[in-house]
């Protein structure tokens, strides 16, 4: 078969840095998601190899990050499909189906407080906090990964839009400083 | 106005899509009379105060949640999950390790 290059979904966008916040897409793949079957928790734990993280967690081991996104759901990012789960578990390949963001700098939570109703500050959403919200108008799934960094899934098809909203609110955010 | 998903906390309205009274919860028996049937799909009480509605956190966690609120003074009373243990509903507290 032929040899197909792989474009990410913002290949072209260059690392953004505006008002302290530095916005640049990165690599989380491969992705699968994976719903336990009822009652299946602990099997798929163990099969895993992982804790399962609580609602609006996150837990990272072995290299691969574990994430909790909705109700009797996690996505498993960075480690390959993993093998065991069948019977106990529901797994789908999700790995091209989202675009992956990060931002990073002390105005990182200014910029985000534009666009997502929840309270981002670090006190409300740690380190090792998962979120599934609205990105304005858009799902995502954002992930606390540092004091000052986010890392923040939308839909592949949004990528560019999700990209264009957060440069939009960066902007502002860097227009204010100046009259200040 | 916030309602208190069980699963992710408190979250803005615009999460959340309306579906309707809880009584889509009380789908009559295979064999119900017609009245009964009629009463599911079209009978709805309209009360000034404390009602129980369906609401999905669409952009959340993806449940279907029952509201309690107050129709009177807007209060949010409560919200459980319409989903009953073993369908991916947090075990008890104690049963499940925190990450």
């Amino acid at each position: 078969m032929a040899d197909l290059i792989a474009k990410s979904a913002l290949a072209g966008h260059a690392p953004l840095t505006l008002a302290g916040v530095t916005l640049s897409e990165i690599a989380l793949d491969p992705i699968t998601s994976i719903a336990p079957f009822s009652g299946q928790d602990a099997a798929v734990a163990k099969a895993l190899g992982l804790v399962l993280p609580a609602p609006n967690r996150f837990a990272e081991a072995k290299g691969a990050r574990l994430v909790w996104t909705g109700r009797g759901q996690y996505f498993l990012i960075g480690s390959p499909t993993p093998k065991g789960l069948a019977g106990i578990a529901a797994l789908t390949d999700q790995s091209d189906g989202w675009a992956a963001l990060r931002l990073d700098g002390p105005g990182t939570e200014a910029a985000l407080a534009r666009i997502v109703p929840v309270d981002i500050r670090l006190a409300a959403f740690p380190e090792g906090a998962a979120l599934r919200t609205a990105f304005n108008h858009m799902n995502a799934v954002l992930m606390r990964t540092g004091a000052q960094t986010v890392d923040i899934l939308v839909f592949r098809s949004m990528a560019r839009t999700a990209w264009h909203e957060v440069e939009a609110a960066m902007t502002a955010l860097a227009a204010r400083q100046r009259l200040t | 106005m916030r309602i208190p998903c069980p699963l992710c906390g408190l979250r803005d309205r615009r999460e959340f899509y309306y579906y309707g009274s809880d009584d889509y919860l009380h789908r009559p028996g295979e064999g119900a009379a017609p009245e009964a049937w009629d009463a599911y799909l079209h009978l709805r009480d309209n009360p000034a105060g404390v009602t129980r509605d369906l609401w999905y956190h669409e952009t959340g966690c993806t449940s279907w949640l029952v509201v309690t609120r107050n129709t009177v003074t807007h209060e949010i009373l409560g919200a459980e999950l319409v989903a009953g243990e073993g369908q991916g509903k947090p075990a008890p507290k104690g049963r499940r390790k925190a990450s």
